[in-house]
């Protein structure tokens, strides 16, 4: 479920006030914070882990929180619950930010391209897109899958390509707001080539709303991939991965609610935080959005 | 009014016929010999033959689509190659579960989203406003996979008041019952919904709420709901009705999950024990009934605009 970047109309924004703007939102510096602190469990997260996230202990199935050794409790294979997590963090928000990023760059390409170039490739690129657009997200996700193959990759590629729409309709309309104005018309007399003035002046003066989207929809993407696995068609078991994690623990949520309590716990903080960095920055790039 | 209709259902055509061609090609875009993917690697010369023929794998691939739209235009879907029956058939008894379904949670989110919205404006920046935003946020952060999760163990569990899986009780067939089963279903996939359409209802009666015109309807006396239900509300409901528009198809996706997570016997849940199975019919079938039951939604969202603003005309 996606929010509307602010809408800009080619005034740049951004410099050294966005930054001043966004301290002042606590909830956003929080969420920073927040976000600081799983990018580095992210990438230490598999040396602090206290056991192997694919040990089994069958003599220790199914341990509460707070079990001596297993500080989140173990799940029906006696894997260390905690490990699991710490292991997950990497492939579960990694996959989130890797698909926002090649949404992104497919996207504000093909984005670019229409809006700034107009014509036939426009009016053929954008009935293109009227066209994915015309599948709710998930469904266009997992019917990419369903052309692909169920998988890690694979779901990881389909929440992606079914982002592109979203980026080039965001860019496109940007760049429609940015072509017109008298700075870029002042270039194109200067005789600068259309690949010098798209990426030196309209990209960089398109790119806040760009932004701020990215931000909200990485914890979208973090969801999704997480409900492919979910449904059995993104990372497999026994991947310590968020989404497969709450699909195991499913079976057990009656003796072990532990095992979907953490791993959805998980998944719900980095999405909120991600929100919350994401209405902070919207309204540090663009203050008359505040409140809406 | 009439040629506004008429017109943005002749633009539905090319995006149904695009979205036929995407759905087409599912089969084709998977790698390998979609008839040795569908029967696997153990599959008899004979089958996998008779397969190629009975999809008409044999044809160029334009004659392919050309027939295969043919037959969805005359209702036939194909035959499913795992459970050996008719795709449309499998999806009549399953698309009316998701229909109930989202349909339930769309009612749900509207109601709950559109109140807290007009009374979170009314009284801006008061205890309430923050407490509803709040909650909104929360609720739309939710997987709402993870929520399902939640409601089933503190309200199927924990306290045993609701059902956690399937339409109806054992033995049992009646709407009373139906409707008790989707109690929770219904409230997990409206969660998110509702909060969207919470804070757009929100920020889009706080612009209205300061004109001219809702200065005078109080000062003609008329009562504070009257004020905000019927002057400011229906002022501000075109950017809702788009969000609400929206958040259909938001629904539509996650009835996929949410049917997983309820065994709510729905067109998704097939859809994924198709695409598990490689039983691409099936998946083609499914995927086509929603994305276009989801153009024809956007298309009533469109001829409500029309309704509720007779300004607009394209």
């Amino acid at each position: 479920m996606r929010q509307a970047g602010p809408d800009l109309d080619g005034e740049r924004r951004s410099g050294p006030g966005v930054w001043q703007r966004l301290k002042r939102d606590r909830w956003a510096v929080a969420s920073l914070f927040v976000l600081l602190a799983v990018g580095v469990i992210a990438v230490i997260g598999p040396f602090i882990a206290p056991h192997d996230p694919l040990e089994t202990n069958l003599s220790m199935r199914l341990k509460p929180p707070g079990t001596p050794g297993h500080l989140l409790g173990t799940d029906e294979l006696g894997r260390d619950v905690l490990s699991r997590l710490l292991h997950g963090t990497r492939l579960s928000v990694g996959i989130g930010f890797l698909a926002v990023l090649m949404a992104m760059a497919a996207g504000v390409t093909l984005g670019l391209a229409a809006g700034y170039y107009g014509g036939f490739f426009d009016a053929l690129a954008m009935r293109g897109i009227d066209v994915l657009m015309a599948f709710p997200y998930v469904l266009l996700a997992i019917a990419i899958i369903a052309a692909l193959g169920p998988g890690l990759t694979n779901a990881m590629l389909a929440i992606a390509i079914a982002g592109i729409p979203y980026y080039a309709r965001i860019t496109r309309s940007a760049v429609l707001s940015v072509r017109e104005q008298e700075y870029i018309e002042a270039q194109r007399a200067l005789g600068s080539t259309n690949r010098r003035i798209v990426l030196r002046h309209v990209l960089p003066n398109a790119l806040a709303p760009i932004i701020v989207a990215a931000t909200l929809d990485v914890g979208w993407m973090i969801t999704a991939a997480a409900g492919m696995s979910f449904l059995g068609l993104g990372a497999q078991p026994p991947t310590p991965e968020w989404g497969v994690m709450l699909s195991d623990g499913r079976q057990f949520i009656r003796v072990a609610p532990h095992l979907t309590l953490m791993p959805g716990l998980a998944i719900f903080i980095v999405v909120l935080a991600l929100n919350l960095l994401g209405d902070g920055l919207r309204d540090a790039l663009d203050p008359r959005l505040k409140d809406s | 009014m009439t040629t506004y209709i008429a017109r943005r259902m002749l633009a539905s055509i090319p995006v149904l016929l695009g979205v036929s061609i995407l759905v087409f090609l599912i089969m084709h875009l998977a790698p390998g010999d979609p008839a040795l993917i569908m029967l696997g690697p153990k599959a008899t010369a004979e089958a996998l033959e008779r397969l190629r023929q009975e999809l008409g794998l044999d044809q160029p691939l334009y004659i392919q689509y050309v027939r295969w739209l043919g037959n969805v235009l005359q209702g036939d879907l194909g035959r499913s190659v795992q459970l050996k029956r008719e795709v449309s058939e499998l999806l009549a008894t399953r698309f009316s579960a998701t229909l109930l379904l989202t349909a339930g949670a769309s009612l749900l989110a509207v109601v709950v989203g559109v109140v807290a919205g007009v009374t979170s404006a009314a009284r801006q920046y008061s205890l309430l406003d923050r407490v509803s935003m709040l909650t909104a946020l929360v609720g739309f952060c939710l997987p709402v996979f993870w929520l399902g999760l939640l409601l089933q163990i503190t309200l199927g569990y924990r306290w045993p008041i609701f059902p956690v899986s399937g339409m109806n009780s054992p033995g049992t067939t009646g709407l009373l019952d139906t409707l008790w089963h989707l109690v929770l279903p219904a409230v997990t996939l409206a969660t998110g919904a509702a909060a969207v359409i919470a804070r757009m209802t929100r920020s889009s009666v706080l612009e209205v709420i300061r004109q001219d015109y809702i200065r005078t309807a109080r000062a003609k006396g008329l009562s504070e709901r009257v004020v905000l239900y019927r002057h400011a509300l229906r002022n501000a409901l075109i950017p809702v009705l788009t969000v609400v528009g929206l958040q259909v198809g938001f629904l539509l996706g996650g009835a996929v999950l949410v049917e997983m997570v309820f065994s709510w016997p729905g067109i998704g849940l097939l859809m994924v024990n198709g695409i598990l199975a490689r039983d691409f019919p099936l998946v083609q079938g499914a995927v086509l009934v929603v994305a276009a039951s989801y153009v024809i939604i956007n298309l009533l969202v469109d001829v409500l605009y029309a309704f509720v603003d007779p300004r607009i005309r394209y």
